[in-house]
Parts: C-alpha cells; structure tokens; sequence
C-alpha cells in the first residue's frame, strides 16, 4: 500500500513536467527509483531503459516499466495513470483558450522561453544515463556516435539502436 | 475530398469516424511504431491516408503538443481524437496510443525477468541504452541550437542542466523556477521587440 501511494506521488508530479517524447524527465526518474526510493538498481535501471527505448509506443512506458518493478502489477498500472493522465486533462483542458488565444505575445512567450528549459532537462537526462550506463568509455562513444549519425544521416533509430548492442557483444562479450 | 473543419462537417461529407476507429487507428500506431517519430507516422496515417485531417491542421495541432507539458504524442492523440469526435474521440486516440503498447511492455519485461540472468542479453541491452542515448542527446542539441540565439536563454539552459545533472535537485523545484523566469525574459524580450 504504501509503495502505490509512492509510485503515485513520485509520477503524478512529473507528468506536468514531460516535454517532447519524455527524455526530460528521465533523470529525475533514476534519481528516484534508484536514489530515493530504491525501487531499482543501476544496472536494472538501464535494462528497463534500454527496453522502453526499443519497444514501440511512448519512450514514457519506461515509468510503467518501473512501477512495475516497485510495486508489481498495481504499481504499473498506478505509475502509467499518474504520468499519462494529469498531463492529458491539462491538455484537453488548454486546448480550447490555446485555439483562442493562438499567437498572442502571451502565448509566444510561453513557447519561447520553455525552449532553453526544455533543451537543459533533455540534456541533463542523456548525461544522467551515460553516468550510470555500463560499458565505460564503450557507452560515450557509442552514445557519440549515434548521436551525429542522427544528426546528420536519414538512418532509422531503430537501426542505431540494434548496432549499439551488436558493438556491445562483439567488444565486451 | 479533403475536410478542413471536422468539427462542423460538410453535409453530405463521409461522417466522422467512430471512436472504435479512432482507438483501432491509434493502437496501430502505438504498436508499430518503433525507434520514435511518431508523429511522423501518425501524419502519414491520418492525413494522408485516411484523410480525416487536413495537413494545416494537423500540424497546428503537432506544435500545440509539443508546448503543451505531457508526451508530445500522447497530446498530439488527444487533439486529433477531440477534433474528430469531441470528448470521447480525445479518449479513444489516447487510450489507443498507450494501452496496448503498455500491455506489450509489461508482457515482455515480464518475460525479460526470465532472461535477466544472461549476462549477453543484459550486455546487449547496455549497448541499446547506450545507442537511445543519441536520441536524446540529438533531441537536446536541435532544442540547444535554438536556445543558442541568446544570452538569457542560454544562461537559463545552462543552470537548468547543472542544477539537474551536477547538483542532483529534484526536477520539479528546478522547472518550477526555471520556466516561469524563462518565460518572463521571453515575454519582455518580445515586447521590446515589438516596441522598436
């Protein structure tokens, strides 16, 4: 009981705080599953990780993932309500003033000044990972690598992300 | 053929889909869409084959997910299910998109904690981790490119990545001061702007 009223406490406050595909809240996720709360380990921690990122659907099923972990079954289904559903009522709620009040300097600035916000979480969450990522040096370059070949190649993540265990087997195996 | 207000449809006009449509349309979405771009995917989808949007309005659409807080395309599913039928449509795409996928999720973690103790799949999954590491970091540098035009916004984006990465505070005391300084600066910046 207490550990569904955790997960749900822990969740439900970063749903509002979930820019893009749900990167900004992945160092605060680790900091609490694995700092806070203890739910996972580091290295269970990056195994979950590594699953939300191949399978399909929203990368934020990692927080079901590990609510799973915490609490079993209700703890997954607690962790997807609490990050899915404050942030979608929000959304249906502002839809209807943000169609109204579209291109007002209000609204602009809302949008322009999220922007630095937003690229500082996205960027302390891809740091975070890689400090508790296994592999050592093998992590950043694997992390540098794909990194520009995204950047500057049409290639499918997908295809990146299969490469990157291929270099795992073959170098640390 | 093409709509440009489903909310008022032409008559005579094919009628809206149901919400079991919008639900069976979204979970395909949910489902098959690996290595992100979902929005990609799901534009192709409605608006190009199936046509219940017009492309304009789907992408005014995109950009109010994505400054909406709350996963982008979980937002996006709920404007697209909304303009197509109302309340219940906004449910259906939503639920759509992240049943599911949830539902596979957990059946194969469920199954992975089987496999756990085989050091080459923890091995490979490392190497996946490392590799999706990319995707972010791209995501961070595209959105820090666009910081970079000035000095406030940078300045915001610095301090929001130490107070997270190096000093470890929680997300919602920095975001909670961050953004509304950032939007602040944003809003005077503009009005000086406008003023010249």
């Amino acid at each position: 009981m207490r550990a569904w009223l955790d997960v749900i406490l822990v969740f439900a406050p970063l749903s509002f705080l979930t820019v893009g595909g749900g990167q900004s809240i992945i160092a605060d996720v680790h900091r609490q599953s694995v700092e806070v709360y203890g739910w996972v380990t580091n290295a269970q921690f990056m195994d979950l990780y590594a699953l939300s990122r191949i399978l399909p659907g929203p990368g934020a099923l990692l927080v079901t993932l590990v609510g799973w972990q915490a609490a079993g079954m209700m703890g997954a289904l607690l962790a997807s309500a609490a990050i899915f559903i404050p942030s979608s009522v929000l959304v249906y709620g502002l839809a209807h003033l943000w169609t109204r009040f579209k291109g007002t300097r209000c609204i602009r600035a809302i949008e322009a000044g999220l922007v630095p916000v937003a690229a500082g979480m996205v960027l302390a969450a891809s740091c975070t990972v890689l400090r508790v990522a296994e592999g050592g040096i093998w992590a950043w370059g694997v992390a540098a690598v794909s990194t520009l070949a995204l950047m500057f190649t049409r290639l499918n993540p997908f295809v990146m992300l299969g490469l990157g265990a291929a270099v795992f087997l073959v170098v640390l195996g | 053929m093409t709509r440009t207000s489903v909310a008022t449809p032409v008559p005579g006009d094919t009628p809206p889909p149901s919400a079991l449509q919008i639900f069976v349309a979204f979970t395909k979405i949910g489902l098959t869409s690996f290595g992100g771009g979902l929005s990609g995917w799901m534009m192709r989808e409605f608006v190009h084959s199936r046509r219940w949007l017009s492309e304009a309005e789907f992408l005014s659409g995109l950009a109010l997910a994505q400054a909406f807080p709350g996963v982008n395309v979980v937002n996006l599913a709920i404007w697209v299910g909304f303009r197509l039928r109302g309340g219940v449509g906004a449910a259906a795409g939503a639920m759509g998109l992240v049943v599911p996928a949830m539902v596979l999720a957990l059946a194969v973690v469920g199954a992975f904690a089987a496999l756990a103790r085989s050091d080459s799949v923890h091995l490979a999954l490392a190497g996946v981790a490392a590799a999706a590491v990319g995707l972010s970091l791209q995501t961070g540098l595209r959105a820090a490119r666009r910081a970079a035009h000035s000095v406030p916004a940078l300045v915001v984006m610095v301090i929001t990545f130490a107070a997270i990465f190096l000093l470890r505070l929680p997300l919602l005391w920095v975001v909670g001061a961050m953004a509304p300084l950032s939007v602040g600066m944003a809003y005077l910046r503009l009005r000086a702007s406008e003023a010249s």
